[in-house]
């Protein structure tokens, strides 16, 4: 039989992992013992975990595929970076616009989330992967037409350039093909640290609590959690909604942490990236996503460095396909637990 | 009204039917916990099953037994609303079960086990009985998230309640397994655990001894009796097992081809030719 430890535990080390990974980068920053390329990685990096515990909450705790991640952190960039111009004047004070922008962000992001959840979650099977992975194309194509500015009279949306009429003294934020351009950088460390905070707290604590013990229960046996009353629809959507909420946060914060963003940044393959991210880290642990989104977003930069920059991307893979054998294969398994960890008197059940 | 209106209708003359139901003689005054009427499902062109008439007294331990295919899962699969029934009602406690799912069955006080486990493997047992306490901890996902004192309050009152049901069965000290990964036996009694922290009226067994060594029928047996004393509910059953069917249950349906061909008291199945036809098959004329 196997034991599992309580997980208020690990909860903390989780936050103890984030706080000391931020000391020692901050530290090693005011140091100046941190290239510019890679300080300039900090933030996204922050983004890209909080994508990965939010993408690890639908498909590892909810157990549902979704396609669509970046869709919703698109939602959150734009509409976050919408908010924090609007708000220029209103919150002189930078950190409180961009906390107001990432709120805002994550309401796009949950109103996505919604959109898509509501219809999609009675079904089951794989129509959430089609479904999301449709959403992620139809919001990327959405913004890429999307015209919005603001002058005296407020705020202009439109979808064709013609019909896109701003004052003399109007803002264009979001101009088409071009994306959001001009937009003010709010977005600091500090910032990215809170947010992956805040994002470890609400999952974290969902999943201990009642809620989050109906979400695990329909994904284990859907059918014993309808025979023991749990409402499915209701808390499939609850779990799919923060996800996207905390995904948009983090668009918000990505989208700030530019001067201008294209809609094709959060395409099919920004959401395959963050899948990569939970499935390599391992689905369920909130702990292996955030290792694994941040070593694996900053790999990449860092062979950059090397001699070996022209065959880094060939890397990267050659280490994806390295730890998924590894993650996989038994006797690769057998090999690590024997070498680093302690020998286990029960043999485990095979839980994946 | 007038008494003199005129009446065109010849009156009926009333005579007494013979109830085709039977529940014990101490719940006869109360209403039964279930109530079938005519319940059937086709599958297609199939009729799994047919004209069911059933009623459980509320403190009745009932067994539905049968050959296999006989469609005895499939009825409580039409119980709680996991099949829509073709024909026919289900009533709990009076009151009609049509355009209820499964989830608002469980809630009109209905819990069952499967024949093959259902658990929640990845989760502790604790959690696994703590998601069957999920209707009586109420408190909202925000006190959960932010830890606010009805979290506390709820999962300490929680985490009693879920021991002690779980000491019904010594299982305590395996609260803090992982479901999955207990022993077979282990993995039915917590379902049964997990069954009663619904705190349902009726309780469904399907095959609760299945795979169970004859010392842990016996035992399971006491417990099924000290349950439906203690918490004074009704108990259906499916099992092979016929000493457990015929040791525990007071009222015995027999399914054939998706049709009751027999009800009674344990003595009246196992003397009854049909059943044993059914069973054993027709014996040759001499």
């Amino acid at each position: 039989m196997k034991k599992i430890s309580k997980t208020s535990l690990g909860g903390f080390i989780n936050y103890g992992i984030v706080v000391l990974a931020f000391a020692a980068l901050q530290g090693l920053t005011s140091m100046g013992m941190l290239s510019n390329s890679l300080q300039s990685l900090l933030v996204p990096a922050c983004c890209y975990v909080v994508m990965a515990v939010s993408l690890n909450l639908t498909v590892g705790i909810l157990g549902e595929l979704s396609l669509g991640h970046a869709g919703f952190m698109s939602l959150g960039a734009f509409s976050g970076i919408v908010v924090s111009i609007l708000l220029q004047e209103i919150i002189p004070l930078a950190p409180l616009r961009l906390a107001v922008s990432m709120a805002a962000g994550a309401l796009a992001g949950a109103l996505g989330g919604a959109v898509v959840g509501v219809p999609v979650l009675r079904l089951q099977g794989d129509y959430l992967a089609i479904v999301t992975l449709a959403f992620g194309q139809i919001i990327k194509n959405i913004i890429m037409v999307l015209y919005v500015g603001v002058d005296g009279k407020g705020l202009h949306v439109a979808v064709k350039a013609d019909s896109f009429l701003l004052a003399e003294d109007g803002v264009t934020i979001i101009k088409g093909p071009m994306g959001a351009v001009g937009v003010t950088r709010l977005a600091t460390f500090t910032a990215g640290f809170l947010l992956i905070l805040v994002t470890l707290l609400v999952v974290q604590n969902l999943v201990n609590s009642r809620a989050g013990r109906a979400i695990m229960a329909l994904r284990d046996n859907r059918i014993a959690a309808e025979s023991v009353g749990i409402n499915v629809t209701r808390y499939k959507l609850m779990a799919f909604v923060i996800s996207a909420a905390l995904a948009g946060a983090a668009g918000a914060l990505f989208g700030l942490n530019y001067s201008s963003t294209v809609a094709s940044k959060f395409d099919f393959n920004t959401s395959i990236l963050v899948l990569v991210f939970v499935v390599l880290g391992g689905l369920g642990s909130i702990r292996d996503s955030i290792i694994a989104a941040s070593l694996l977003y900053v790999l990449p930069e860092l062979l950059r460095s090397f001699d070996v920059a022209e065959y880094r991307m060939l890397i990267y893979a050659v280490i994806l396909i390295l730890v998924m054998l590894g993650a996989n294969n038994p006797a690769a398994q057998d090999f690590i637990n024997a070498r680093f960890r302690k020998k286990r008197k029960t043999k485990e059940g095979t839980v994946k | 009204m007038s008494g003199q209106q005129k009446n065109n209708y010849p009156k009926p003359k009333l005579v007494p039917v013979p109830s085709t139901n039977i529940i014990p003689e101490r719940d006869v005054d109360k209403r039964p916990i279930l109530e079938c009427r005519h319940l059937g499902i086709d599958f297609g062109g199939l009729t799994a099953v047919d004209d069911f008439n059933m009623a459980i007294g509320r403190t009745e331990i009932a067994g539905l037994i049968g050959p296999n295919g006989a469609g005895k899962t499939t009825v409580f699969n039409l119980l709680t609303r996991v099949y829509q029934p073709t024909r026919g009602t289900v009533m709990i406690d009076g009151r009609d079960t049509a355009g209820k799912s499964t989830i608002q069955v469980n809630h009109m006080g209905v819990a069952r086990t499967f024949q093959n486990i259902r658990l929640f493997g990845n989760l502790t047992v604790e959690d696994n009985v703590k998601v069957g306490l999920h209707e009586h901890m109420r408190y909202n996902a925000v006190s959960g998230i932010l830890r606010l004192p009805s979290y506390w309050k709820r999962e300490r009152e929680a985490h009693e309640k879920a021991l002690e049901l779980l000491s019904i069965f010594d299982m305590q000290d395996m609260a803090g397994y992982q479901a999955g990964s207990l022993p077979y036996g282990a993995q039915r009694r917590l379902e049964i655990v997990r069954a009663l922290a619904t705190k349902p009226s009726l309780l469904l067994l399907d095959e609760p001894a299945a795979g169970m060594n004859p010392s842990e029928t016996a035992e399971l047996m006491n417990n099924i009796r000290k349950i439906r004393d203690t918490f004074q509910i009704a108990i259906m059953l499916i099992e092979h097992d016929m000493n457990l069917v015929m040791g525990v249950c007071e009222g015995i349906c027999v399914l054939n081809f998706g049709r009751i061909i027999a009800k009674g008291t344990p003595d009246d199945i196992q003397a009854n030719p049909a059943v044993i036809e059914a069973y054993l098959g027709k014996q040759k004329e001499a």
